[in-house]
């Protein structure tokens, strides 16, 4: 897992107010790998997200994308030098079609397709993710995990340099959940740089190359999946301390 | 997306025709009925135009006369000077150029900010030019004569309807068409997948406020006389959100099926009463809301579900909580 930096955070903080909600947090993801971010409940994962991504900018420090800041810039403008994302409350739209969902992936961002290509492209995308056929299918009355799969082939329609899950895993019941994680692994096959945050651990061990620990605000832990967990501070933030 | 559907051929059709019916009006009668038809074509266009940026963002916009007055005052100004045509081309920038700088400035706001400040800025430019007009020139109206009499003024909206109709035919098939849609679907994943936002809502209001300039400069010659109150005419703002929605703002014809009748019953109440128009417009307001929420468009769908069901345009949504 040798490779060069394509993100790195440095001493991003945020302030909500007097809120410290992202404390000076430094870490880096490298080409091609796939990070698992974690922690508590409350504990800044969502909103580390929100800041690479662009939805909220940090109060102090930087994040580049590939050694150039994209910290500060609009949402738009990120998502076209090419970091996708879906979010933690799924986020389809609603009154256009299945195909037509991935297609606004691809428009506008770090690839512009449009007309035929666009289209073909995202029936493959539908394919793969495992939706083929259903492109024209209304996208409201959709399940929960078909209407995931939508938003991971909206995400993937502009071949993002990196793709934010946001609880991608969360809320499916276990079979789909076994789905879900092999298309995530799929995706880490071909090489696509990933962040996931997530709650669901085994899915964490099993995918994840490196482990992000957050706990209010702070970094406590960044390394081998294995080792984070077993890390008395990782513990701790997760059950609590003895004497609590 | 891209291809000429058999659907749109039967529409261009459709449209042509309907055109060519409307141009052979002038040539039946000259009176009444053009007179009238000259209404329809105005509001047909003013509120189509509205509909090109209200429809898809839902920003509820009270602007049309502030858009409208400036188109006129430009014919009022520049009559004696320039040719008819020219001024037509520098009313829709003027209206444009405005657009352009309210929409940078207030496009950020949301809901009733929006329609408040819309609002007001029709009655900011009324003031502005009865002010300059007052301390700076000797009357307070312009007048506008030319040799142009109804039929050549009916004329020259019934092609700005085709032009704005064509025009928002190809928005819809562009990139910024489809930029509306999920604009309108939900703002947060329009700019997470790389649309500015905010830009493309100040090119669609621009282009929305060009064509309401422009209908405004066709009409000067038909007032002859133009002043403030009747050229910045806050109920034309008014009429032409009640009747687009009306109609509905789904489709790109949809407002006509809410002009035709309003302007119509419009007609009808302020001839027969010409004392309680205000109040049976009310009325009829509240009747349109009550019972047709979504519109013409909307009744004519429920009509046609059984055989439709097929996703396309954009279908009103909830405001996305921000």
């Amino acid at each position: 897992m040798t490779g060069r930096a394509l993100l790195s955070v440095e001493t991003v903080r945020k302030a909500f107010g007097g809120l410290v909600a992202i404390n000076d947090v430094d870490f880096t993801v490298k080409q091609s790998e796939l990070i698992g971010l974690i922690g508590p409940n409350g504990s800044g994962k969502t909103t580390m997200m929100n800041l690479i991504s662009g939805a909220l900018k940090p109060t102090s420090g930087t994040i580049r994308l590939d050694g150039e800041a994209i910290s500060g810039l609009p949402a738009h403008k990120i998502s076209q030098r090419g970091v996708a994302r879906t979010f933690q409350l799924v986020r389809i739209l609603p009154s256009l079609s299945a195909v037509e969902n991935v297609i606004a992936g691809a428009v506008f961002g770090h690839i512009r397709a449009w007309g035929d290509d666009a289209y073909r492209e995202a029936e493959v995308l539908l394919e793969r993710v495992g939706l083929g056929g259903r492109g024209s299918a209304p996208t409201g009355s959709m399940t929960y995990i078909d209407q995931k799969r939508l938003e991971l082939a909206r995400a993937l329609a502009s071949n993002p340099r990196l793709l934010l899950l946001d609880e991608w895993l969360a809320g499916l019941n276990p079979s789909e959940l076994k789905i879900g994680i092999e298309l995530i692994r799929d995706l880490r096959e071909d090489g696509r740089t990933i962040i996931m945050v997530e709650h669901v651990m085994d899915a964490i061990r099993s995918l994840c190359d490196r482990c992000v620990v957050m706990s209010s605000g702070v970094k406590i832990a960044d390394g081998s999946v294995h080792d984070v967990l077993n890390q008395p501070e990782v513990v701790t933030a997760y059950l609590g301390a003895d004497d609590a | 997306m891209t291809r000429f559907s058999e659907k749109e051929q039967r529409v261009a059709a459709f449209a042509l025709l309907g055109f060519g019916a409307a141009a052979a009006i002038p040539l039946v009668d000259d009176g009444y009925y053009l007179s009238l038809s000259v209404n329809i074509a105005m509001y047909a266009v003013l509120c189509t135009a509205w509909t090109l940026f209200s429809g898809p963002t839902h920003y509820i916009s009270l602007a049309t006369a502030a858009f409208f007055g400036i188109g006129t005052y430009t014919v009022g100004l520049g009559i004696d000077s320039l040719p008819f045509p020219l001024l037509l081309a520098i009313a829709g920038i003027a209206a444009a150029i405005l657009a352009g700088l309210v929409g940078v400035a207030t496009l950020r706001l949301s809901g009733v900010y929006f329609v408040i400040f819309t609002l007001g800025l029709a009655e900011l430019v009324r003031q502005v030019v009865t002010w300059l007009q007052t301390n700076f020139t000797t009357s307070v109206g312009l007048y506008v004569f030319t040799d142009m009499t109804e039929k050549h003024i009916f004329w020259m909206l019934l092609a700005l309807a085709a032009i704005v109709y064509a025009t928002g035919w190809l928005i819809n098939r562009s990139r910024l068409g489809f930029a509306m849609r999920i604009i309108g679907n939900d703002e947060t994943v329009a700019r997470h997948v790389g649309i500015d936002v905010a830009r493309s809502k100040v090119i669609l209001f621009m282009v929305s406020g060009a064509f309401i300039g422009i209908t405004g400069a066709i009409l000067a010659p038909r007032f002859a006389y133009v002043e403030p109150p009747s050229a910045f005419n806050p109920v034309i703002s008014f009429q032409v959100v009640i009747m687009a929605l009306l109609g509905g703002t789904g489709r790109l014809w949809a407002p006509l099926l809410g002009v035709i009748p309003f302007t119509i019953l419009f007609d009808r109440i302020s001839s027969s009463f010409p004392n309680h128009t205000s109040l049976l417009i009310g009325v009829a307001f509240m009747a349109i809301v009550y019972f047709l929420p979504r519109g013409v468009i909307g009744l004519i769908e429920d009509f046609r579900k059984p055989r439709a069901g097929k996703a396309g345009t954009v279908a009103p949504v909830p405001e996305a909580a921000e």
